[in-house]
């Protein structure tokens, strides 16, 4: 079997985010809190590679912690959502009928709302930080994993393979999952490595609108923040940050083509 | 009808195409060589992935864009068809050939009138006007014997019938009268019945406009009906070429002679009716009516509007001696398979019950006792779809196995190596993938899951159909040795009174949900007393039609 190329540099670039963000300590020479005000805004080269911030920290070492949040966030962002949604989509699918149709105006009053308004407006009741939002997007992301799962619990309900089940005296639990989830799981599978992109841009956006990871933590999208007031005088301080950002979305979004070519073209 | 001297239409002369896949070189087609006259109708043979659409298709270069023409080169009327430009192929397709396919429905616009579909050609390869193309398509869907053409042309497709939309097809591909008709399984997707109007049409149409037909099927019965000569083809090659004749009656090759004797017409009967003292009958259906609503929906169900319903199944009774076998017969709609998820106990019958040895079981499987779940177990139609793909053939052996607790966990591998046998499977298959298995292997899997439960009731849901000739004939065989060894009553599903008649002791044909005829197989293919009875059985395409005896030579030269 063939690896698609965009696989592998999309997986190898993830990798290398979390190889960084588990080697921090290593990596990083300098403290990603504590205010060095003898350095403030360095540009980049010599003693701070990417320069420093606003209050002497060391942008480079900011950076590399601040993937910890980040990865975490993509992480645990996608895992509620995905267990959430993957159960509703199945039970929904397979059963059918008032139950379907009940979930599924749920989902769709869910769904009518903005998303983005929907996830600041539990985070602002909920209060800021990793866990309201983890708890928010569940709330919010669930429909995504509940659709594409329905559909396909939708499909093969109907299979004979799972009717086969049904006559040889299978319980409905066990059919759902050893019958029809390895079978629906895999367009979320694809989805889920967009998804988790979306969920650190997501996060980065709350982290600028001051809802995310509190400062000083590190965050990417909470530096972004911090360097708008000194983009034209020190550009560093948000352009690292959203560098990092990228190439990690980058590299999540490589791996979500490629696995869709790997799973599609596949035996 | 075709003289030696009539001219020669098409020649391919030592085609080889390749498709390039992400996987490498796929190999579809080495050495092809054959060639027809003017008003031949040739016949190309072949099993699924014998390269017989591609072959066909190159003649228009209709190929698609991953295929590599390695060598070889086509000649209509003595021009060479793979090195034409774009413009020359256009006027190449539709007005000197035109191509019918298996299925209609895929192959016409669902958003434009059929008559405007049928006249469309005309404009762009005539140059007439939309008016009088409009009336030509008219006076040609009348000549294809469509009832009120007038009105059937403003119809859209999914307003027609399969059999139909075939007909309009075939006056789509006849607008600018061309010289051959290239026909790719034209009839493999309609009814039995139907499909012998279409074969007529066809007979009709070559005969008044003196066309050339090729004709493309996996259906030896249909080409032999339909041809004066045959292509053989397997694994892309070409085996033998000949008359109808000289194919049926003297094949030269050993996959040909194997082909003709898998064709089901000429498997001799298994069983016969005898007549037993009364007992409790094994499996007893009593007036079953199945019917399915269509529409319902939470606003329906609110308004308590009633669904629309439609009756599946409509009244029948059927009973079944221990150890015998029953033939269901019908077309697509009939409610055959309808009746086999009822015994099994996938849908909920309105009324009526079925009963195991005076037993009545419960209509909902899930209220059924793991006992008498265990004994009625089914076989179903398509084995790429009733095999679980996440699975293994070991783990789809061994679920049943657990399910019911057939035997303790220690001797599941050994119970599993039997079933193999059972099915006549290797037991290195038993780590692959459910996805790694050829068409026959899969349905022997199929049947070895059905199997593990140790049924006495078995029912095959057309088991066969979706499977090459060839196979089905060994798929059958193991029917009948695994009935006969295990003394299994069978309940066989089936559109093909060939295959019944091979298996069943007693058959029923239905239509529209109700049964219309029903008795001892062997009386009721002899002396059927239903018109529609007759006309299925008049519909199964015979080796020869001229009522020659059945190709005996053929049967007697089969290993």
């Amino acid at each position: 079997m063939q690896i698609p190329v965009t696989l592998v540099i999309g997986i190898v670039l993830t990798l290398a985010w979390i190889a960084l963000a588990l080697l921090a300590p290593v990596v990083a020479h300098y403290d990603p809190i504590k205010t060095d005000v003898q350095h403030m805004l360095q540009p980049p080269g010599g003693e701070h590679w990417l320069g420093s911030d606003a209050t002497g920290r060391d942008l480079f070492t900011r950076i590399i912690f601040g993937a910890r949040y980040d990865l975490a966030m993509a992480f645990f962002g996608v895992v509620g959502p995905i267990i959430l949604g993957t159960m509703i989509g199945l039970v929904s699918g397979y059963f059918g009928g008032r139950l379907d149709a009940v979930l599924m105006r749920i989902l769709e009053v869910t769904i009518s709302f903005p998303y983005f308004v929907l996830v600041i407006a539990i985070v602002a009741v909920l209060g800021p930080g990793l866990k309201s939002y983890f708890i928010s997007l569940t709330l919010v992301n669930w429909v995504s994993y509940t659709r594409l799962v329905r559909s396909q619990a939708l499909v093969l309900r109907e299979a004979d393979f799972v009717l086969a089940a049904r006559t040889m005296g299978l319980r409905h639990g066990r059919i759902m999952l050893y019958h029809i989830l390895p079978n629906a799981i895999i367009p979320s599978v694809v989805f889920v490595m967009t998804d988790a992109v979306l969920t650190i841009v997501l996060g980065s956006s709350l982290g600028f609108l001051g809802l995310g990871v509190q400062p000083p933590t590190p965050e990417w999208g909470a530096m972004i923040a911090e360097g708008q007031t000194y983009l034209t005088t020190a550009w560093w301080i948000s352009v690292f940050p959203g560098v990092a950002v990228c190439s990690l979305a980058m590299g999540l979004s490589l791996s979500a083509d490629g696995l869709a070519r790997l799973l599609h073209t596949g035996p | 009808m075709v003289t030696e001297t009539a001219p020669e239409l098409v020649r391919v002369e030592n085609l080889a195409i390749d498709f390039a896949t992400a996987y490498g070189d796929v190999v579809a087609l080495r050495d092809v060589s054959f060639s027809m006259r003017r008003g031949e109708v040739l016949g190309i043979v072949g099993e699924s992935g014998s390269g017989k659409t591609v072959a066909c298709r190159a003649i228009l270069k209709l190929i698609a864009a991953n295929a590599r023409v390695k060598s070889g080169r086509i000649l209509f009327e003595g021009q060479d068809v793979l090195g034409l430009e774009e413009t020359a192929l256009r006027h190449l397709r539709g007005e000197q050939a035109a191509m019918i396919f298996q299925n209609p429905s895929t192959h016409m616009d669902p958003l434009m009138a059929v008559g405007r579909q049928v006249g469309e050609g005309m404009v762009l390869h005539e140059g007439i006007s939309w008016k009088e193309a409009g009336s030509r398509a008219v006076a040609l869907l009348d000549d294809m014997r469509i009832v009120d053409p007038e009105r059937r042309a403003r119809a859209y497709p999914h307003q027609l019938s399969g059999g139909m939309r075939q007909r309009v097809m075939i006056a789509a591909a006849l607008a600018c009268k061309p010289k051959l008709l290239i026909a790719d399984e034209p009839t493999t997707a309609l009814d039995v019945t139907v499909q012998k109007q279409i074969l007529d049409l066809l007979r009709r149409i070559r005969a008044e406009r003196r066309l050339s037909i090729i004709l493309v099927s996996h259906d030896l019965g249909v080409v032999a009906e339909m041809c004066d000569r045959v292509v053989v083809m397997k694994d892309g090659r070409v085996v033998e070429t000949g008359s109808v004749e000289q194919i049926l009656e003297a094949p030269q090759d050993d996959y040909t002679r194997r082909l003709i004797a898998s064709q089901p017409a000429l498997l001799k009967p298994t069983v016969t009716l005898r007549p037993t003292a009364e007992e409790t009958p094994h499996l007893a259906i009593d007036q079953l009516e199945v019917e399915f609503s269509a529409g319902s929906s939470l606003v329906g169900w609110a308004l308590r509007r009633p669904p629309h319903v439609v009756k599946a199944v409509d009244g029948v009774s059927l009973s079944l001696r221990r150890g015998g076998s029953l033939g269901i017969v019908g077309e697509s709609g009939s409610g055959k398979s309808t009746i086999a998820r009822a015994i099994v106990g996938l849908v909920h019958p309105q009324a009526g019950h079925i009963a195991v040895d005076g037993e009545v079981l419960n209509p909902a499987l899930g209220r059924r006792r793991p006992e008498q779940q265990r004994k009625l177990q089914m076989v179903f139609q398509d084995p790429f779809l009733s095999l679980n793909p996440a699975f293994s053939v070991a783990r789809t052996l061994a679920e049943p196995l657990r399910q019911h607790r057939i035997c303790p966990e220690a001797e599941i591998g050994a119970r599993i190596a039997e079933l193999m046998a059972k099915v006549e499977l290797p037991t290195n298959l038993l780590e692959r993938r459910t996805t790694q298995l050829s068409g026959g292997q899969r349905q022997r899997v199929g049947i070895a899951r059905a199997l593990a439960l140790e049924p006495e009731i078995l029912i095959a849901d057309e088991v066969t159909s979706a499977l090459d000739v060839t196979i089905q004939a060994q798929v059958l065989g193991l029917f009948e040795r695994l009935r006969r060894e295990l003394s299994l009553t069978l309940i066989l599903i089936s559109h093909d009174l060939a295959v019944v008649r091979y298996l069943c002791e007693q058959v029923a044909v239905m239509r529209n949900g109700r049964l219309v005829e029903h008795g001892p197989t062997d009386l009721v293919l002899q002396e059927p007393r239903e018109q529609y009875t007759s006309d299925l059985i008049a519909a199964i395409p015979r080796l020869r039609s001229s009522g020659i005896p059945v190709a005996r030579s053929a049967v007697a030269a089969a290993p």
